[in-house]
């Protein structure tokens, strides 16, 4: 049983079929998150992080379709699950929190209402205890006074409340999984600061297995126990946090940190990945990559396969950095 | 909430008094209602006579100051031709007007927001297409020939329902309603629908539109993510959104229902205030005229009112008595 991870996700490709042909936004990706487990999903904007995240839950919309590969929760393929099924485990065994605070709860619906149908979505239990465990996570969240402000409008609450009041909803039935889509990108540092230090806890304490996308590296670093990097779809590179960001195999890897003002000399121009981030429309067969790649040639053209140069690091190359991480 | 109230009264009260001088003075100087009323054969003493009985000789000025006190004590003027209240007899016609109106307003509802929904939730679906594009007729199509086509096809092909009057009626509170007999229903079915149809395209458009934008926000697709039930989020975490913009425009179309009533009731022979405005128009019937506008400028008032009552009811994000500064 203990070997069985939260979370497996295999192969996973999810396109979207629009008009001006298929793009791949998730084209092979593959993982596992075990239990109390943190990983940071990485990637520039596009590159399929949140595509990732929705496709676990099921809720790609069209013209989006998952259309191949496994997600394996707790054993259990979700992939063609049926809705009722996936019902079920969204917002129980599965919960998400959202990039945007601003944006996830319903403005028109009281915190209170909006807690309490997420527990009685799930569970027989009165209104009341419905209400007790809403205030409960409130106060566990770091909401002051949560029995005053469960009854306030989502449009009282600052962008960092709301969040907190996201994740309070995103904990209320005890989920396995949680997937974060980037939900201290709209925060300021102090706030991301305290989330951060209680999603870790939470983590820790309960077991709950948690999927962090973030484009920010900083707060990767501080946060997560594995790392898997993407790049236009792909997995680019995956391995334990302490291994990928200070040994970096793959170049596009090596760009991104490179890139990381803290890197740099003061006073000199801050490095950064020539060209442009491919369209999803029209990717090449071998790497994505190779066009910004400083160490291209013949052999990237071909479909790269995932290698393991080092042990217990994933890479999607054909010329892994091994040297230059030495 | 009750400042917000109070201020709003004042401001009401200025409205309808500018509203008075407006309507006063525009029908006061068109036309010269002695020609319509006095007997062709009457001499000119009888005629002057007439004339200062009516307070007609007096300057426009001195005219509207006795009117404002007048109806300041809840006295409108006489009608030049029933010679009774003008206001009494508006009262009289309210009550069919404004049943005509509310069961016009509740069946554009009814039908139209679960259409709306449908065809937002759906939009390329068959269905929706077809509902979208009857919605067009309905906006298109004159109110007066439906009518006529109504009671051309139920009352005199099918002979399904009758085609004028109120039908049957039953005291409530003392007022004559129809809709409380089976024989007043069927008399209220059509000039009803006929008088709805603009609206129900009009509320299926909003819907649609709302459904259509509020489908793809974030908060719908979290409340997809805390796995509620599809029902649950149409019903709850949709409805009460797209209620907003379908509330505040059917409050203020409210008003033009009654206004429209004009048309309805005049096609269906409708017992009500439109008709009787009608017959007041062509008869240059001054004082009922005035009266009648009034009374439409106050309930235009109190429904404004009363939808920023419901709209802070629904949206919680207006708040009324922030509205202070």
């Amino acid at each position: 049983m203990s070997d069985v991870p939260t979370l497996a996700v295999e192969n996973l490709e999810t396109h979207f079929f629009t008009k001006a042909g298929v793009a791949k936004a998730v084209d092979g990706v593959s993982f596992s998150v075990g239990r109390g487990e943190i990983m940071g999903l990485v990637g520039e904007s596009g590159s399929g992080k949140s595509v990732t995240g929705f496709s676990i839950l099921g809720l790609v919309d069209p013209p989006g379709r998952v259309v191949g590969g496994k997600v394996l929760f707790n054993g259990e393929d979700l992939i063609g699950a049926s809705e009722q099924r996936m019902q079920k485990l969204r917002g129980n065994k599965i919960a998400m929190i959202f990039q945007d605070p601003m944006m996830t709860l319903n403005p028109v619906l009281r915190i209170d209402t909006q807690m309490i149908e997420t527990v009685l979505a799930h569970e027989k239990v009165s209104k009341e205890t419905a209400r007790q465990r809403s205030r409960d996570t409130l106060a566990q969240v770091g909401i002051p006074s949560p029995e005053e402000r469960m009854r306030a409008y989502p449009h009282q609450f600052s962008g960092g409340m709301r969040q907190r009041v996201a994740i309070a909803i995103a904990l209320l039935n005890k989920p396995d999984l949680i997937v974060a889509d980037e939900p201290t990108t709209a925060l300021d540092v102090t706030i991301q600061g305290q989330i951060l230090y209680e999603a870790q806890k939470l983590c820790r304490e309960t077991g709950t297995a948690l999927i962090w996308i973030t484009h920010d590296l900083a707060v990767v670093a501080g946060l997560a126990d594995k790392i898997s990097v993407m790049y236009a779809g792909r997995l680019a590179e995956q391995g334990t946090i302490d291994d990928v960001l200070d040994h970096p195999v793959h170049p596009y890897t090596i760009g991104l940190l490179g890139s990381v003002p803290g890197h740099n000399t003061r006073g000199q121009r801050l490095y950064q990945i020539p060209g442009m981030t491919p369209s999803l429309l029209s990717l090449p067969d071998g790497c994505a990559f190779k066009e910004r790649c400083e160490f291209s040639d013949a052999a990237c053209a071909l479909r790269q396969e995932i290698t393991e140069p080092v042990p217990g690091r994933a890479v999607r190359c054909c010329h892994p950095q091994i040297e230059a991480a030495r | 909430m009750s400042v917000f109230i109070i201020r709003r009264l004042m401001q009401s009260v200025l409205v309808v008094w500018i509203m008075s001088l407006l309507v006063f003075v525009g029908v006061n100087i068109v036309g010269d209602p002695v020609d319509m009323l006095v007997n062709p054969e009457a001499d000119q003493a009888e005629i002057e006579r007439f004339i200062k009985d009516l307070g007609l000789d007096r300057p426009l000025h001195e005219q509207y100051w006795y009117f404002l006190l007048n109806a300041l004590k809840g006295d409108l003027g006489n009608s030049f031709i029933f010679n009774q209240p003008a206001l009494k007899l508006i009262v009289q016609r309210i009550p069919a007007t404004f049943e005509l109106a509310i069961v016009a307003l509740l069946m554009a509802i009814i039908v139209g927001i679960p259409l709306g929904v449908y065809a937002g939730l759906k939009p390329d679906g068959k269905i929706s297409k077809t509902i979208m594009a009857t919605s067009i007729l309905g906006f298109s199509l004159p109110t007066f020939w439906v009518g006529m086509m109504m009671i051309m096809v139920f009352a005199v092909m099918l002979g399904w329902s009758p085609s004028y009057g109120r039908g049957e009626t039953a005291s409530l509170f003392g007022i004559e309603f129809s809709f409380l007999t089976w024989n007043g229903l069927r008399h209220l079915f059509l000039p009803a629908l006929n008088l709805s149809l603009f609206k129900m395209s009009l509320v299926i458009r909003l819907a649609r539109a709302g459904t259509r934008e509020v489908v793809h926000q974030d908060y719908i697709k979290f409340a997809r993510a805390k796995g509620l039930s599809q029902n649950r989020i149409i019903f709850v975490h949709l409805m009460k959104n797209i209620m907003i913009p379908v509330v505040t425009v059917l409050g203020l179309e409210f008003g033009g229902l009654i206004a429209f009533s004009v048309v309805t009731e005049t096609v269906f022979s409708w017992p009500g205030m439109g008709k009787l405005i009608i017959d007041a128009l062509n008869n240059l019937d001054r004082p009922v005229v005035v009266a009648y506008l009034m009374i439409i400028v106050v309930i235009f008032v109190v429904i404004n009112l009363v939808v920023d009552v419901l709209y802070s009811i629904l949206d919680p994000r207006v708040r009324l008595q922030d509205l202070k500064g």
